[in-house]
């Protein structure tokens, strides 16, 4: 068991996971970075990405993957539109639920005391949660494969331990553009030095004509969009889906983002992809009932040491 | 303006009521089935407490659903008492299955309820354990249709300390109609052993019941020669479960027990150990054994083995038969594997009200005790001191694809544990 093919195994599903918690990860730590709250509604805006995802998928007709032989044939070419319909869809949605929680329930709390939108964060958590419910019931459903599990290394022709799966691989194909496009959107582009400028200080931002309500709406966006992406993914990797999904999920990602350092975006990476890592090594080497140990643990841990989090330093310059 | 307010506000009123009929009609089970006026003569009460909400509703509505189809076949009537019966649940939407405070507060309920004489429940071990203590201090007596932890009844089957610590009052106040688990894990086993198993991977989900019935799996196997590999417990609200699937695919287990329910990810779990490449069998308890776990699993739980204390509802004969026929005219569905347990225990409730003839608690238990050779749709059966039925009828069904294409639980085999 002690081989180093099992520890890469373990290494390539706490990669996959912790890409998966990096993605809504950035939807708490952008919100944090620019109002200084936790959006606790926001695993449920996960969940309901997935559900929307699914949703979209059976409308379209899309086929799952048909198995042969105890192996997953490769899908029809329509599958791969579908899923692309799937993943703007989802997103889309949950871009837009996210913003119109915003402006519904966090906005006009906003110069309140800061439990308040907290407090409406909460009750939203519980609304959305309901919603599911009433969509797609209590007991987890199933979500069809669409994306075969073909081993890589298999196909290759090297014969190890070690698979490295399509449906791993996919994980990986969908959330590195985004992050990488969400960082450059943020450094690079005028609205993403609004954001950066709203999140330093709001009112000098407002004076230098930065319209505050707009950026912060767009950031409840992107967070919403990225969180929409995941759903379709986790659903796809997972074959799961169910209304408790985004508070697992979301206190994983919770936990990433305040490890990494809470506002800051390299910071939800880091500690999304820790937490993946950290949780799987913990299944595989202790035993799967102690990885909630492991995990919250860890971040007490770094919360006495470290309070700011791993990467937390910038944090400091708003003080 | 003013014109069109009081429509919209009648509107608004139509809609409310409507919302409201809508709320009452879902959550009808839980009210009281019309009991007659009673006129002159008194009334008993017969409570159930099954988790009613989440992935368990299917199985615990099929036995609400016998309950009262077995009280209304006795014209709501057992001796001269009318019976009215209600139906508790001690589920919660929020956690999706069985909670503690719930099924203390039911227990409480029906506590503090002068006409409350019988109490039917629960689905789950663990939730037995927070009821039982509760309703012992006023011997009222508790009859399970689906409870399984040996240790609940058993002396030297659980923990040191059980079944003692469940009883305060010094004597016995529950029952069951079920076989136990000592008895159902090691079908288990044995069923492994059957179908060729050297080595066995055993799963569970670390609650009582889960837990348990996968101890009694593991002794079991020991003794007739299948190795354990490895052994794992799980988080059943998890996202997934690929380490111990690669657990799994490292040891290679010909077998792979899982201890567990539905409730908690056992449809999850197998699919992640046949998407990690397991091709083994899979073998679980009757806690996976309702049709919620074949629709979650999917295609994964095609060739899954389910043990069960009593007999697929596909393979009923005779006066079992007849009852999943009644069922299925009254109720437009087929009954769960645990209805015919929730028919049982209230036939045994009304039967043992009217051989105690009187109105108290302790009498009344002392009748359901005093079960003996009794002709019900199970056989004919006693209770022990324990309160253990002396039936041990035990199944093994599989997880079959039905010619239009869904999946079913279908009967392999019964066999008679000793």
């Amino acid at each position: 068991m002690l081989t180093f093919e099992y520890f890469l195994q373990q290494l390539v599903t706490g990669l996959a996971n912790g890409m998966l918690i990096t993605l809504v990860a950035i939807g708490y730590t952008l919100v944090y970075g620019i109002v200084e709250m936790i959006n606790f509604a926001h695993g449920d805006v996960f969940m309901l990405g997935a559900f929307s995802s699914v949703t979209t998928l059976q409308a379209l007709g899309a086929q799952a993957v048909k198995r042969v032989a105890n192996k997953d044939q490769p899908p029809i070419p329509e599958t791969y539109l579908w899923l692309v319909v799937a993943l703007i869809t989802s997103m889309v949605f949950c871009a837009t639920l996210n913003v119109l929680i915003e402006r519904l329930a966090y906005r006009r709390l906003r110069r309140g005391s800061r439990m308040a939108p907290l407090i409406s964060a909460i009750g939203v958590s519980f609304i959305l949660q309901n919603v599911g419910i009433y969509w797609k019931g209590v007991s987890p459903i199933n979500f069809p494969r669409y994306i075969p599990q073909i081993d890589l290394v298999k196909a290759f022709g090297i014969d190890s331990f070690v698979r490295v799966t399509t449906k791993d691989v996919f994980v990986f194909v969908v959330t590195v553009p985004l992050v990488i496009a969400l960082t450059l959107f943020i450094q690079r582009t005028k609205l993403g030095k609004a954001m950066r400028a709203t999140a330093q200080d709001r009112d000098a931002a407002q004076l230098m004509g930065i319209d505050i309500n707009r950026t912060i709406a767009l950031t409840f966006l992107l967070g919403g969009a990225l969180a929409g992406a995941a759903g379709l993914v986790s659903g796809l990797y997972n074959n799961t889906a169910g209304f408790q999904m985004g508070f697992s999920y979301g206190l994983n990602s919770f936990t990433a983002a305040v490890l990494g350092g809470i506002g800051n975006l390299n910071g939800a990476m880091l500690g999304g992809v820790f937490i993946g890592i950290l949780g799987a090594m913990s299944d595989g080497y202790l035993d799967a009932r102690w990885t909630p140990v492991v995990i919250f643990g860890t971040l007490n841990l770094v919360l006495i040491i470290r309070p700011s989090g791993i990467l937390g330093q910038d944090l400091a310059e708003r003080a | 303006m003013d014109k069109i307010a009081p429509k919209s506000r009648r509107t608004l009123l139509k809609t409310v009521t409507a919302v409201a009929g809508a709320v009452a009609g879902t959550s009808l089970p839980t009210l009281a089935s019309a009991a007659p006026a009673a006129q002159g003569a008194e009334v008993i009460k017969i409570i159930s407490s099954l988790p009613l909400t989440g992935p368990s509703y299917g199985q615990s509505i099929s036995v609400v659903n016998a309950i009262r189809m077995a009280i209304e076949e006795a014209g709501r009537k057992a001796g001269n008492y009318f019976i009215e019966y209600e139906a508790l649940d001690d589920a919660t939407a929020a956690a999706a299955k069985w909670m503690a405070e719930k099924e203390a507060e039911n227990a409480n309920k029906a506590l503090n309820d002068p006409d409350t004489m019988v109490y039917i429940g629960t689905m789950n071990s663990g939730a037995a354990k927070v009821s039982i203590p509760i309703l012992n201090q006023a011997n009222l007596v508790m009859i399970s249709p689906a409870n399984t932890y040996p240790g609940l009844t058993k002396p030297g089957k659980g923990e040191a300390n059980e079944p003692d610590v469940y009883y305060p009052s010094g004597s016995r106040n529950y029952t069951r109609v079920v076989p136990a688990d000592d008895l159902q894990g090691a079908v288990g086993a044995n069923w492994a052993k059957k179908l060729g198993a050297k080595t066995a991977y055993v799963i569970d989900d670390t609650e009582l019941y889960g837990k348990g019935i996968a101890d009694v799996f593991v002794a079991t196997a020991e003794k007739i020669g299948i190795k354990l590999v490895g052994r794992s417990g799980i988080d059943g609200k998890a996202s997934d479960y690929r380490a111990v699937a690669t657990n799994v695919r490292a040891l290679k287990p010909d077998a792979v027990y899982f201890g567990g329910i539905t409730d908690n990810n056992a449809a999850k779990v197998l699919k992640d150990l046949r998407d990690g490449g397991f091709e083994g069998s899979f073998i679980g308890p009757d806690g996976i054994f309702d049709t919620t776990f074949l629709k979650t699993a999917g295609d994964a739980a095609e060739g899954a083995y389910c043990t069960f204390g009593g007999v697929a509802v596909s393979a009923y004969e005779g006066s079992a038969k007849e009852f999943a026929e009644k069922y299925k005219a009254a109720y437009g569905a087929d009954p769960e594997a645990y209805a015919i347990y929730g028919y049982e225990a209230a036939k045994v409730a009304l039967a043992a009200i009217a051989a105690a003839g009187v109105k108290d608690r302790t009498k009344i238990r002392d009748a359901v005790f005093a079960t003996k050779d009794f002709k019900g749709i199970l056989g004919t059966w006693s209770f022990d001191a324990n309160g253990d039925t002396s039936v041990t009828t035990m199944s093994v069904s599989i997880a079959a694809r039905l010619a239009d294409g869904t999946l079913s639980w279908e009967k392999v085999e019964i066999l008679t544990a000793g």
